[in-house]
């Protein structure tokens, strides 16, 4: 059982802030990843919730106990690294057995517990080993292991799946969802990576230079994101975001393109007022017959599918989905829409996402 | 700008065999893509076309004449690195002048300059000329790494695997750039990569290199389509391809551990086989001819991969757009018997 609240977490060296004042409720089971690119304060905020870093501002509980001021080993928490940091000199069996020696548990107990959680990661074979002849993804697996064995409320995990390859990534990015949704251990994630997000969490906490951009389920972030970051950020490739002006019923686009305003929006963006039309590469489909009109800056296979990337006007350059036969010369010119339920709109100064009227 | 040929190149280490018998070609203008798992002697076979590495048999060949005998400098090759090298006490200007300081070279100033302008507008870094490189982004650093490569007109570039120290996004604009980058100015590049999307992406033509040897060779959509070993299928195409062990029945495959049986299309298939499906093959439908129960959803917002347990192998399904599956719910789904993979108990591709 854990929850975990965050009121007003804050984090700063000096006068520069690593983490501004966050707010974060995660309830008891929820798989929750702090998503962001390097140095968005994503680790920093991971690293306070576990106390191995302090608070400059704001508190933070567990299971409703204040634990801002209590050290990393009173938390009742395990810290999943990149790199495992297991123990090069023990074996896996000692690496996974270390923390309830540690807690001075008796050896009925150790052993009874050490075997649950070899079973449970399939890592017998594994026992008499030493870290340092295991590959990544073993490795991986006894540092989860290590951590499970002291059956901890919440598991902190700060970027476990960074230093694997990417087929490997993806088989133990599905491992670890599934042993938590089995085990429904509340999880704090750490990744860069948006797709693990995504793939990953019950809600994703989006952040950038300190700040939280958002907070959200999958669909929420992905579907209605709350700014021009998340809208980039999440997806791959980003939402496809170019500016215009609007006149009257219509967007004027780079290109001589023109763009008529979706039902539901007239009312929320003025005419005259500059606005950034949202739309993801599988809402644009290629049509010659279409509203709006490019150049073919490249285009790729990506397996079951293909990508066209098409240049509006100099700087805008946008990607459509398409199918794998989908392939044009590098500046021909082509034609396109856009799913209107599907686009977005955002203020281009304050860059937040608009709303429909 | 040159075509590159290896002619049955073997490296050995000591006891071991870096390469065996590796030989390709690649066509002048062609982004040329070496794919294969970490070890499998990607960068070991740019080192010697470099010849940073001398080989133990074989030859190199640009243009159809043998390069062994040149020293790296004398190949005219432009090398890529994964780790920027780029040297942190001078500006980017000097950072992309200095390969045409040297003293070998001798070029005038004046077309220096001409040329790092080129070079900076190509790669849109015109406004961190003046900025030292210990002040760059990682998206910068290695913009300017490969600007550095650019300004040096080489007959072959040689990357490796020069977009893995980035995040995610960044690797996903750079791909665009870089693929772009070498269309419009037809340069010959050979590129490495663990990255299966970064090969799809980037190629005009894939060889595949495992264990030191090359395993197949061929476009992307060969590659994809038609993969010549369980190797290949697995390496490329996410998510992974399953696959299962299966029996021949009544003409049909059948997958252990389940009721699933498919049509073999033409010839006959052994007794037992290995069958290859790809997740975007398998598609939840109300009529469906399978059953299965949903154990795993990951939603990726463009599409979702569906976990599905049936009989007891699990498949990975890829459907469209978000799923309303739940874990539990038992779903119904078909199989497209036209794209899939037999292979034999050797791991290679069957035509049936």
């Amino acid at each position: 059982m854990a929850t975990i609240e965050l009121k007003q977490v804050e984090k700063k060296f000096g006068d520069a802030y690593a983490v501004k004042p966050m707010d974060l409720t995660i309830k008891d089971g929820e798989f929750i990843v702090l998503l962001g690119p390097s140095g968005c304060g994503k680790t920093t905020t991971l690293r306070m919730i576990s106390g191995l870093e302090t608070v400059t501002a704001g508190q933070i509980f567990l299971n409703d106990k204040n634990v801002t001021w209590r050290h990393p080993s009173e938390r009742d928490i395990a810290f999943v690294f990149q790199f495992y940091a297991l123990y090069p000199h023990l074996n896996v069996r000692d690496n996974i057995a270390f923390p309830l020696q540690a807690q001075h548990e008796s050896q009925r107990v150790i052993q009874q517990r050490v075997r649950e959680v070899v079973d449970l990661l399939r890592i017998e074979h594994l026992l008499n080993k030493r870290p340092g002849g295991l590959s990544g993804g073993d490795k991986q697996r006894v540092a989860l292991a290590r951590a499970l064995v002291r059956r901890p409320a919440a598991f902190l995990m700060d970027e476990p799946l960074g230093a694997l390859d990417a087929d490997l990534r993806e088989t133990m990015r599905a491992e670890i969802r599934a042993l938590q949704l089995r085990l429904n251990v509340t999880t704090v994630y750490v990744t860069h990576d948006q797709i693990e997000a995504m793939a990953m969490g019950d809600r994703i906490v989006v952040m950038n230079t300190a700040v939280v951009q958002q907070i959200g389920t999958p669909t929420e972030v992905y579907y209605n994101p709350a700014n021009l970051f998340v809208a980039k950020f999440i997806g791959s490739p980003g939402m496809n975001l170019v500016q215009g002006n609007c006149a009257e019923g219509v967007i004027h686009l780079p290109g001589g393109n023109q763009y008529p305003l979706p039902d539901g929006w007239k009312n929320s963006i003025a005419r005259g007022e500059k606005v950034i039309i949202g739309f993801r590469p599988e809402s644009a489909h290629v049509n010659p017959n279409g509203a709006l009109k490019g150049e073919v800056y490249a285009s790729d296979m990506h397996g079951s599918y293909a990508m066209l990337h098409v240049n509006m006007d100099g700087d805008n350059v946008v990607h459509l989905r398409a199918d794998r036969e989908t392939r044009y010369p590098i500046g021909s010119s082509i034609r396109f829409d856009i799913d209107a339920a599907m686009a977005r709109f955002f203020n281009p100064q304050n860059e937040l996402a608009l709303r429909k009227n | 700008m040159s075509n590159v040929t290896l002619k049955h190149i073997t490296k050995r280490f000591r006891a071991v065999t870096a390469l065996k018998d590796v030989s390709f070609h690649v066509e002048d203008g062609e982004f040329f893509v070496l794919l294969g798992p970490t070890g499998a002697g990607k960068t070991t076979t740019l080192r010697v076309i470099a010849g940073l590495e001398k080989q133990d048999e074989g030859n190199v060949e640009f243009d159809g004449a043998p390069v062994d005998s040149f020293t790296p400098a004398d190949r005219d090759v432009a090398f890529v690195f994964q780790q920027y090298s780029l040297y942190p006490t001078m500006s980017v200007y000097d950072n992309l002048a200095f390969p045409l300081r040297s003293p070998i070279r001798k070029t005038p100033e004046e077309v220096i300059r001409k040329k790092v302008y080129e070079a900076a507008e190509i790669l849109r870094i015109q406004h961190l000329l003046e900025r030292k490189t210990a002040r760059l982004s990682g998206g910068e650093m290695q913009r300017v790494s490969i600007g550095r490569a650019i300004v040096r007109e080489p007959r072959v570039f040689l990357m490796d695997e020069p977009l893995s120290n980035l995040d995610a996004k960044l690797r996903e604009a750079l791909r665009v750039e870089l693929k772009h980058l070498q269309k419009t100015l037809g340069k010959t590049i050979i590129y490495v990569t663990h990255d299966q999307i970064e090969a799809l992406t980037m190629a005009d033509r894939i060889a595949v290199l495992n264990e030191g040897q090359i395993v197949q060779e061929g476009l992307p959509d060969d590659i994809y389509d038609r993969p010549a070993t369980t190797f290949v299928a697995q390496l490329v195409g996410t998510p992974r391809i399953n696959l299962f062990e299966a029996e021949r029945r009544d003409g049909k495959a059948a997958i252990k551990q389940s009721a699933i049986t498919v049509e073999a299309q033409q010839q006959k298939l052994p007794e037992t086989l290995l069958l290859g499906i790809r997740p975007e093959d398998i598609r939840p439908a109300a009529d469906g001819e399978f059953a299965g129960q949903v154990v795993l959803k990951e939603p990726l917002g463009v599409e979702t991969v569906l976990h599905i347990k049936s009989g007891e192998q699990t498949l990975l399904s890829l459907v469209p757009g978000m799923s309303d599956a739940r874990i539990g719910d038992t779903v119904k789904f078909n199989i497209n018997s036209r794209k899939l993979h037999f292979f034999d108990m050797k791991r290679k591709r069957l035509n049936v």
